[in-house]
């Protein structure tokens, strides 16, 4: 049975990588008693599959991922299990069951995701920021270059940003994210600053990922819902 | 929301951010409005290497249970955090509360090793306490060293407020109750180290006065406050079945060097090698009992959700209920997919039918320890493994289908001759033929056996305490002399070879033996930029070269030379059970290449008997 599982991290969660994090949740499987399933052969290893790898010094309140469980468990007491055993910072938001079959992995469905983007305590930028990015981000075309290993290329990142818009001193955006089209808050920040005339210090932005989503449109239309939105869940 | 003592600027410049963070599985939060005492536990090496370690589990697991008391974690900063910290004066801070070290009320520090006593001064250091006991205020918090090196405490004793000599979970509720009264009866600092130094096996360096002869060795140990008693007595617990142990350890988001769950076995070890300083120290041998055991592995398991599981013990094959708890773990582990990883255990029928079901046999390899390449040395030594012993093992674990042996040594032990150092050679050889013998078509390829070899450091409280160390020329020669025997040999190219670094092990050796006068040598280091001496990607010799120029320090007095028997050794005030004419007997009958057999099949009369319990009293009921 496949089941997709939504999660947050929070607060001085936001230190742990990518890797660390799968780890943790191996642990907390078992702590949480949940019957997950194993790979085959000699070394078994949990069968769990992430969406989209979040950087370190990024929050989420989206994050995902996919595991096969043995036997069945209502959503409702496996979230409360997982809960009991989460430190603080992890929160396990959703546990559905999701159709069989590798089409369905959330790895290569992610194709969009949400965040909410802020400049730290003494990073802003001069006064009315807010609306110089707005009218920024409706250019027809945003070019930046993009360093390679071996060259830099020019590239238009405005095709990848899906919206943008500012409420207060937070700016929210969806940006294509994925195999096909991946862009980062933080460049499409750079890119402003430097139209302002300014380099992003590294640390200047505070990012939470709000969601990830899947694009069930056509090629000539997005149609982006949530990852958990395709999963059901279980009740027994 | 958790306020963390770094900013995120620092933490997102430097290496691994969650050595600093704390908030790991398990780890205890409490309300310090409602706590009398506050605790920081200190491995002094980086948060991989010190959440690894067992006793610091079982202490904070002990100390927590205790509502009136906070025990918090911190680790030495890696060199990245190191240089920050001092470029913006921060104070070092505790993992759970983040809140400076330096306003609680203690500070212990195990010391496990002596390279890492340059990390000693940069956690005391860091921590904005004065790196000398007699120069803390009374507002400065109760600097206390445990661990084995704390055996031989003189080279550090300056440093230190007090040392606990023995296990843990002895003393240390009377300590921190009697800190407690002193505090509400107003007393100075130096009146709660007066009234600790009476507790047994509390060492507060402070109270005792050192002289010297002219050539440098002790000419009296005594103590300069009446009361303060003359000998310190080594506390350890007899009955381990009872005693506190941590059935939710910690578990690090970061992958520690010891990432599974680790069950504790039994304490000391009954063989008796004259080389092996926790031989001696943790006598006499005393096991837990095997169902609490059981019990305890489960809990654990189920409370951290590691993956893998390890025994730990000296010597895990004379645990006298091994099969039984071993095979229950494989039971057990099987439902769970939990793996187990084996301590090193003596090759015979039971250990191999074990390895080859919790094991990849094509993967894993066989160890052997035999420590000395000769039978005579071997003797010497009293490592009671024989030539004979050895090839039927691997043979045996050859016609299993293992083709990987690991084989340790050391080099430099004392009577050593070049015929010993070649006598490795041969044994690697011999195993390498016996495996050759099976026919080709039922073996599994080419064998590799690996040939390891450390220096010889002589100990404290070993029968080899006196011996004299050798040279970093005679170490390297002997170990030119192996590699050039097997080279020779016609199974070459099945066997590898390892040594050590030398440049280490002398200054271990400086350490381990050194008195009150090696202080300088560690603070010149130290001032000079050394820590993490035991990382071989940090360890800068010319430092010491330096500092042992700078303070004058004789090498050949420290670590070269035989000491007299009539000699006062700096560690003669501690009784660790095994008298000192127990040691001498077996330092007489090393060069007599006398063999003492185990505890279990004679008694040697070592003197462990006094603590009244374990392996000394087995069968006598």
């Amino acid at each position: 049975m496949k089941i997709r599982i939504k999660f947050a991290k929070q607060g001085v969660m936001r230190f742990i990588g990518h890797l660390d994090i799968m780890r943790y949740f191996q642990k907390a499987m078992r702590r949480a008693h949940i019957d997950i399933a194993f790979t085959e052969g000699f070394s078994p290893h949990m069968i769990m599959s992430f969406a989209a790898p979040l950087g370190v010094g990024l929050t989420s309140n989206g994050e995902y991922m996919d595991i096969e469980i043995k036997s069945p468990i209502a959503s409702a007491d496996a979230i409360r299990q997982l809960n009991e055993v989460m430190v603080e910072g992890m929160e396990v938001l959703s546990f559905r069951q999701i159709e069989e079959g590798k089409a369905g992995k959330a790895m290569s469905l992610v194709a969009a995701a949400d965040y909410t983007v802020s400049f730290r305590p003494g990073y802003e930028p001069a006064d009315g920021w807010q609306k110089r990015l707005e009218e920024f981000a409706k250019k027809d075309s945003i070019v930046i270059l993009k360093k390679t290993k071996k060259s830099e290329v020019e590239t238009d990142i405005r095709p990848m940003i899906y919206a943008l818009s500012v409420d207060g001193d937070n700016v929210h955006m969806t940006l294509a994210t994925g195999s096909a089209a991946n862009l980062k808050p933080e460049l499409v920040m750079s890119a402003f600053l430097k139209n302002e005339g300014f380099e992003l210090h590294s640390f200047a932005l505070s990012v939470n990922r709000d969601e990830v989503y899947a694009d069930i449109g056509t090629e000539e239309e997005r149609k982006l819902v949530s990852l958990e939105s395709l999963g059901e869940d279980i009740v027994l | 929301m958790r306020k963390l003592a770094l900013s995120d600027e620092i933490l997102l410049s430097i290496e691994k951010p969650a050595r600093y963070i704390g908030n790991e599985v398990n780890s205890v939060m409490k309300d310090k409005e409602k706590i009398d005492v506050r605790f920081a536990m200190c491995f002094p090496d980086v948060y991989e290497i010190g959440m690894s370690h067992l006793g610091i589990q079982i202490l904070y697991d002990m100390f927590n249970k205790r509502e009136d008391i906070w025990c918090e974690r911190v680790y030495s900063p890696w060199v990245d955090l190191d240089k920050v910290m001092r470029e913006q004066n921060i104070s070092l801070f505790a993992l759970e509360s983040q809140d400076p070290i330096k306003d609680f009320d203690f500070l212990g520090i195990t010391i496990q090793y002596e390279m890492c006593y340059t990390n000693i001064l940069q956690v005391i250091d860091l921590s904005q306490i004065p790196l000398k006991a007699t120069d803390r205020g009374e507002d400065c918090p109760v600097v206390i060293g445990g661990g084995p090196c704390t055996y031989n405490p003189e080279p550090l004793a300056e440093f230190f407020d007090l040392f606990y000599i023995g296990e843990g979970e002895t003393v240390y509720f009377k300590l921190v109750d009697l800190y407690k009264e002193c505090k509400k009866q107003g007393l100075s600092r130096k009146e709660f180290l007066y009234q600790a130094s009476k507790i047994p096996g509390i060492y507060v360096p402070m109270f005792y006065d050192v002289t010297y002869n002219e050539d440098g060795t002790i000419a009296d140990f005594t103590p300069n406050r009446e009361g303060v008693p003359k000998q310190i007595e080594k506390q350890i617990v007899m009955d381990l079945s009872d005693a506190t142990y941590p059935t939710a350890p910690i578990v690090p988001f970061i992958k520690a060097t010891q990432d599974r769950v680790v069950l504790e076995i039994q304490r000391g070890c009954i063989r008796g090698c004259r080389f092996c300083q926790a031989g001696m120290l943790y006598r006499p041998t005393r096991e837990r009992d095997v169902e609490m055991l059981k019990k305890t592995a489960i809990a654990m398991l189920e409370s951290t959700g590691h993956e893998e599981i390890s025994l730990s013990s000296l010597s895990s094959s004379d645990y006298s209920k091994l099969p039984e708890l071993v095979n229950f773990l494989i039971d057990e582990c099987r439902q769970r997919g939990v793996n187990i990883s084996l301590p090193s255990l003596r090759i015979d029928a039971f250990s191999l039918d074990v390895m080859n079901k919790v094991q990849d046999v094509r993967k894993s390899s066989l160890t052997f320890a035999p420590e000395a390449g000769s039978q005579r040395l071997r003797d010497v030594i009293n490592k009671g493994l024989t030539e004979e012993i050895i090839i039927k093992g691997a043979g045996e674990a050859f016609e299993g289908g293992w083709n990987k042996v690991k084989l340790y040594f050391m080099l430099g032990l004392p009577t050593e001759t070049p015929e010993d150092q070649k006598e490795i050679a041969h044994l690697a050889e011999k195993i390498a033929e016996r495996y050759y013998e099976i026919p080709k078509d039922q073996r599994n390829g080419k064998c590799q056996i690996t040939v390891s070899t450390s220096f010889f450091v002589p100990k404290p409280f070993t029968p080899f305490q006196w011996a004299r160390m050798c040279t970093i020329d005679e170490f390297l020669g002997s170990a030119r002399t192996v590699n050039h025997e097997i080279k020779d040999q016609l199974n070459k190219k099945s066997i590898r070879y390892n040594w050590h670094e030398a440049d280490v092990s002398v200054l271990e050796g400086l350490l381990a033996r050194g008195d009150r006068k090696v202080a300088e040598v560690l603070k010149d280091v130290y001032e000079h930029g050394g820590i993490y001496d035991a990382w071989s990607e940090t360890f800068d010799n010319q430092k010491w070269v330096d500092a042992l120029e700078r303070t004058g320090t004789d090498m050949n007095f420290y670590v070269h030379r035989e000491r007299s028997l009539e000699e006062k050794l700096p560690w003669d005030f501690i009784q660790i059970g095994v008298t000192k004419k127990h040691l001498l007997k077996e330092w007489e009958r090393a060069h007599q290449e006398e063999v003492t057999v185990n505890c279990r099949q004679k008694c040697a009369g070592c003197g462990a008997a006094c603590y009244k319990g374990g392996v000394c009293f087995e069968n006598q009921n």
